[in-house]
Order: C-alpha cells, then structure tokens, then sequence
C-alpha cells in the first residue's frame, strides 16, 4: 500500500504522454506517406516532438522515483 | 532476498580524495572520457590523406561526416554548422558512449568494499548463511540497509544515470547556447531578456529567462529519467529472470541511450540555432 502513491503517479502520469506520442507519430507518418521525399525532414521534427511529449512522462516518473526512494 | 535488489538513486561514494568524494559514476565518466582522449588522439595520429580511407579512417569518417552533414540539415548555414559541429558532436558521442558503457558486463556486478583481496560472499546473488540467517531474523528494513552498506558498492555505474552529471551536461548545454547567442547577435541578445522599450517586452523577457531555466531542468530530468528507468528496469528484469529475457531490454536499452543522445545533441543544436537567428 505505500506504493501505491508512486505506482499511480506512473500511470496516471503516462496517459497524456502515450495519447501525444501516439498523436505525433500518426501525423508524422501520413505527412510521409502523403510527401515521401520529405521523409527526412519530417523524421527529424517528428523525434524532437516525440522528445519534448516524453520530458512529461519523465516528470511523473522522476516524481515517482522521488516518492519511492527519498 | 528483498535484500538483494538493490536500486540506489544516488550514486555511492567509492573513496574520498582530499575531501572531494568519488563516486563509482564520476570514475565511470572519467573513465569513458579517458579513453575518448586517448582513442581519439591514437586514430588522428593514423590519419592519412587519401581518397579510400579504409578501417578506422573509414570509421571515424563515417561518424564525423554524417553528424556534421545532419548538422547542416539543421543550421542551413556552412559558418554556423563549422561553428556548432564540434560541440553537438562531443555532447553526442559523449553522451551515447556513457549510455552504452552501462550495458557491458561488468557494470553493477563488480563489488568495491575498500579492502584489498576477493571477497566472494560479497557478490550479489551468491549465498551466504550468515545473511540469509540475519535476513530472517530481521523484521526491520533498517538491518537490510546495514547489510547492504557492508556488501560494498559497484565500482562501474553508467554516469548518466546520476543527477549531477545530467544537470551538469544541461548547464554546459545552456551556457553553449547563450554563449553563442552573444557571439553571433551581440549585446543585442541581451535585450531578449532585458528590455524596457515597452511593459510587454518586460514580461516577455521574464518568460524567456523563465523558459532558460526549464531547459536546464528538462535536458536534466529528460537524460537522467530514461537513463535510470533503463537501469532500474534491466536490474529488475535480471534479479526475476536471470537468463534470455533480459536479452530484449538490452536491445531496447540500446536504441534509447542512441535517441536520447541525439535528442540531447540535436535540442541543444535547434535552440543554439534559434538563439543565433536574426530578431524577428
């Protein structure tokens, strides 16, 4: 039971981050479906966007590191 | 055996110099460092002017030419990508090498208790009577730290998955960006944020020095949260299952030390440039 607090900032924490990346993804991929040659471009602003969608799963995780170990 | 998965947040202190404590990530950085100098100063001594470089001219060409022309893919700019490529470089191959040290064997499992000689009950996993016996008996969780201070503490841990080191590469990041701000726009950069033509250009610069300061803490928190889940997450696979299937999240381990080096390298790059473009 006293993990609870952590295990649930983890998953509830993970929600909006999957629900982004899958969004950024889906988009990434039609534009390149849609315009293969600017599949390059597209891969890059695609990592950094998927990069800046996980810093907020990394926040609850880091919270819930914090909330176990500390 | 609660007692032997042993996950610890902050890195543990291998001796003291002086004062200054060194831990088994700082050694493990040094480490890496050292053989980047060395590694690197033996293959540019072996380079030849050629036009068919082969084995580790190839090699070294390989990684230099494809990260600077990703570079100028960014930049756009032959005196800006001249400029940033060897920063974004080092951070890269830096950062990529110290994810992937982590995963030799090796790292975790050699013990270092400050005594000369081998001490085999000290490995973890290998059974000895006297703390099994002691665990059993044991009803506090205080006794399992206390055995787990005498077992000693790993000499090899991946540097980045320590705070300090990834706080220290976000403010080496940031002050790289600033730096380059001031150099390419001059005083005038300043004025993104000190600026009292107007009360709204005030506020604006105040969000600005705002948004600085989370960079530190998103580059920080984004290198040392991956890093460390991926330590965490190997040790407890291993400690369930010892054999096969930590296999898969060694791969896995691999391909996220490679993104997050980019990511890093390639968002200190993107702001560097945004930093060093004209003000609109």
């Amino acid at each position: 039971m006293e993990n609870l607090p952590s295990a649930l900032t983890m998953s509830i924490g993970g929600i909006g981050p999957a629900i982004a990346i899958g969004v950024i993804v889906k988009a990434a991929l039609e534009s390149i479906g849609r315009n293969p040659e600017a599949g390059s471009q597209i891969q890059t602003a695609m990592i950094l966007g998927v990069a800046f969608a996980e810093a907020i799963a990394i926040y609850s995780l880091v919270i819930a590191l914090v909330l176990k170990f500390v | 055996m609660a007692g032997q998965l042993h996950i610890a947040i902050t890195p543990e202190t291998l001796f003291t110099v002086g004062g200054f404590e060194v831990t088994n990530t700082l050694f493990t950085s040094y480490l890496v460092s050292a053989f980047l100098i060395i590694f690197l100063f033996y293959a540019r001594s072996q380079l030849k002017l050629t036009n068919r470089p082969t084995g580790l001219q190839n090699l070294l060409e390989v990684i230099v030419g494809g990260l600077y022309s990703f570079i100028d893919t960014i930049t756009h700019s032959a005196k800006k990508t001249s400029a940033f490529a060897p920063i974004i470089t080092g951070f890269f191959v830096f950062i990529l090498l110290n994810n992937w040290v982590e995963l030799l064997p090796g790292f975790h499992t050699i013990i270092y208790t400050g005594e000369p000689g081998i001490h085999l009950t000290n490995i973890p996993g290998a059974s000895n009577i006297d703390e099994v016996y002691a665990v059993e008996n044991s009803t506090e969780e205080v006794h399992l730290e206390e055995e787990n201070e005498n077992t000693g503490v790993a000499l090899l841990r991946g540097a980045n998955a320590d705070i300090n080191m990834t706080i220290a590469l976000a403010l080496v990041s940031v002050a790289v960006i600033q730096y380059y701000g001031f150099k390419f726009s001059g005083i005038n950069y300043g004025k993104k944020y000190i600026n009292f033509s107007s009360p709204i250009f005030f506020f604006v610069g105040l969000l600005e020095i705002v948004s600085e300061i989370s960079k530190i803490l998103s580059f920080a928190f984004r290198l040392f949260g991956n890093i460390f889940a991926g330590e965490v997450l190997i040790a407890v696979i291993s400690f369930l299952v010892p054999v096969v299937l930590p296999m898969p999240f060694i791969g896995l381990e691999i391909f996220v030390g490679f993104i997050q080096a980019l990511v890093f390298a390639m968002l200190t790059l993107v702001f560097i440039n945004m930093a060093t473009e004209a003000h609109h």
